[in-house]
């Protein structure tokens, strides 16, 4: 092969990498994690793409905290293999646009918050100049607040601050775990207008909140973690597209119970059933109330539910639970 | 961000922490009493009609008993400083979002390290030459090798430091700094109890010493010190080296040989490396 032909093959290949989308701001996969006998993570894997934002959500000891710890390298995953920004997160190089609020989140008492964020700012390696630290500082709801002792915080301030911090480094990824835990209401919203202001600047952000309607109000997609694997994930669309219908009806008979059951999950409440629709094509519903009158029901009313993601997330963990108990099939 | 960067910025941090938390006013405030003290006790002693010789064998057994003293207390210092300033940070949580930064744990650990080497030593080197001129104004006694003497004071605390950041990373806080100053003690006193075997002519008990030296190296760099801080006749003064001098906790017979320094510098980087290795695998 010719010089002339190497160069124009090599520039062919430059130009197909550029052409290439970017890598996720986090990947990972088969995530494992066990803490001597308790199975904390099991068989993880979940993407959060470039400017996206995801929630985690799940019961308390679900595994969130300690996938979100094995995405940061922070603690290392028995098996399984975790990217932050196309690089390995076992790199710290890996970490260098990313930014973290730990559920945990706790600053050096004895330096003032303007030190805290200069720290950071310094670690991160971003080269960011005192104007921006303090903007940061204003962001989070901390503006004139710099020179005070990190130990005289209260909770909420220290929470505040530590949203700065995450956001110190001009990150690409952002993770908050628990980011509104010791917050009041109006720190709530200006966590949520936060989140969205990322999302508008193209910053990926994974969410780990118990607060699902937050997470139902920001997030692009969710992650549902349930006894440390993936229960449910799915843009909230998907999620919560699957429909439910309300009916009230007497002269139940067995056959019509099993009519109904046969269509999905059934919830009974005296005279009303809530039936899940799986699989609907737009036929069940009329072919439900055809076969149940055929069937001697009488059919008082048919309501459409609409579900939350609370009542999904919820019904997501009782199926879970159910199954279990069921036993292995 | 580099990794020299990195150790630097965290030193400084350590440092700064030190001084916030008054553990700086806490040792200056220490070492002024010890000083007016041990200047009011020397400046007595020079009243005394002794001669010159027993002037310095004096003033040579006091000058050890009082580094001791300040030895005692960079150990102290140093060692309850050390388990809350890395196992408190990572028990807390402080540690959680600075090791999130782009930065190695190796590079983390190293920069507390020097942080914690620099306030140690300086401490004892600082108060310890003052303490040498409060002797050389008040008695007129300058020590053969202060030089020296003050280098190994300070390689004792290093030596100590090592251990406590070893065990901070695998054990709580307070643990680490009580485990840490307890084999301190258990050195010191195996040490003593060494000595006296060895001028009973007792091989096993004087075995005790030197294998105590070897395992932790505080007592042997002490020893050392002390041998560069008194007047060369003491020794002889209490009988010579074979005659049972040695077992006086307060002198030392011999000067620190090269090989054992080496072994000194070894046992510090395997102590710290192995701290590195513990602390790189944690999980945060």
């Amino acid at each position: 092969m010719s010089t002339v032909d190497s160069g124009a093959g090599v520039q062919d290949a430059a130009d197909l990498v550029a052409g290439l989308p970017p890598a996720p701001a986090a990947w990972c996969t088969g995530l494992r994690k066990r803490y001597r006998k308790h199975l904390a993570v099991e068989d993880v894997s979940l993407q959060v793409g470039r400017g996206e934002i995801v929630g985690l959500l799940g019961p308390n000891g679900a595994g969130k905290t300690t996938v979100i710890k094995m995405l940061l390298g922070l603690v290392r995953p028995d098996a399984g293999e975790a990217m932050l920004l196309g690089q390995r997160s076992a790199d710290p190089a890996a970490r260098a646009r990313v930014g973290y609020l730990p559920e945990l989140f706790r600053y050096q008492p004895w330096l003032t918050a303007a030190e805290v964020l200069a720290l950071h700012a310094r670690l991160s390696g971003a080269g960011v100049p005192a104007a921006e630290q303090r903007d940061c500082l204003a962001l989070v709801g901390l503006s004139g607040r710099g020179d005070d002792r990190v130990g005289g915080f209260s909770k909420g301030m220290q929470q505040r601050l530590g949203l700065a911090v995450a956001l110190v480094g001009r990150p690409e990824f952002v993770v908050l775990d628990e980011p509104t835990s010791a917050l009041d209401p109006l720190g709530r919203a200006d966590v949520r207008d936060i989140v969205l202001e990322l999302r508008s600047r193209g910053v990926a952000v994974l969410l780990n909140s118990h607060l699902i309607g937050e997470v139902e109000r920001v997030c692009d997609r969710v992650v549902v973690l349930d006894r440390g694997r993936v229960a449910a994930a799915g843009t909230l669309a998907e999620l919560l597209g699957q429909r439910e219908v309300r009916l009230h009806l007497t002269d139940l008979s067995p056959a019509a119970q099993q009519r109904l059951a046969a269509l999905g999950r059934v919830d009974r409440e005296g005279e009303w059933s809530t039936v899940a629709l799986t699989d609907d094509d737009g036929t069940a519903v009329p072919d439900l109330v055809r076969d149940l009158v055929d069937l001697g029901v009488r059919v008082h009313a048919v309501e459409p539910v609409r579900i939350s993601l609370e009542e999904r997330l919820l019904g997501i963990l009782r199926d879970g639970a159910a199954s279990r108990a069921a036993g292995p099939s | 961000m580099t990794t020299a960067r990195t150790v630097l910025t965290i030193a400084a941090l350590t440092l700064r922490e030190a001084s916030r938390r008054r553990v700086l006013f806490a040792l200056v405030a220490l070492t002024a009493g010890l000083l007016a003290l041990s200047s009011w006790g020397f400046s007595r002693l020079a009243a005394e009609s002794l001669t010159s010789g027993e002037a310095r064998l004096t003033a040579s057994i006091l000058l050890n008993l009082v580094m001791f003293g300040y030895s005692l207390v960079a150990a102290l210092g140093t060692a309850f400083l050390a388990g809350p300033t890395l196992s408190g940070e990572t028990e807390s949580g402080i540690a959680l979002s600075m090791l999130a930064r782009p930065i190695r744990r190796s590079a983390f650990l190293l920069g507390k390290w020097l942080g914690l080497v620099a306030f140690g030593s300086g401490f004892v080197v600082l108060a310890g030459l003052a303490q040498v001129l409060v002797v050389r104004v008040t008695v007129d006694y300058w020590p053969p090798a202060p030089a020296t003497a003050l280098g190994l004071l300070a390689a004792q605390t290093i030596v100590l430091l090592t251990l406590t950041v070893l065990l901070a990373t695998v054990i709580s806080p307070m643990a680490s700094g009580v485990v840490a100053v307890g084999l301190f003690c258990t050195t010191w006193v195996a040490g003593v109890v060494g000595a006296i075997g060895e001028a009973l002519g007792n091989d096993a008990v004087g075995r005790v010493g030197s294998v105590s030296r070897v395992l932790l190296p505080t007592d042997g760099l002490w020893r050392g010190a002390m041998n560069a801080f008194q007047d060369p006749s003491a020794i002889v003064q209490f009988g010579g080296a074979e005659q049972g001098a040695g077992a006086f906790p307060f002198l030392s017979t011999a000067p620190l040989t090269l090989t054992y320094l080496g072994w000194a510098v070894l046992w510090v980087a395997m102590v710290w490396a192995l701290a590195a290795m513990s602390f790189v695998r944690r999980d945060l």
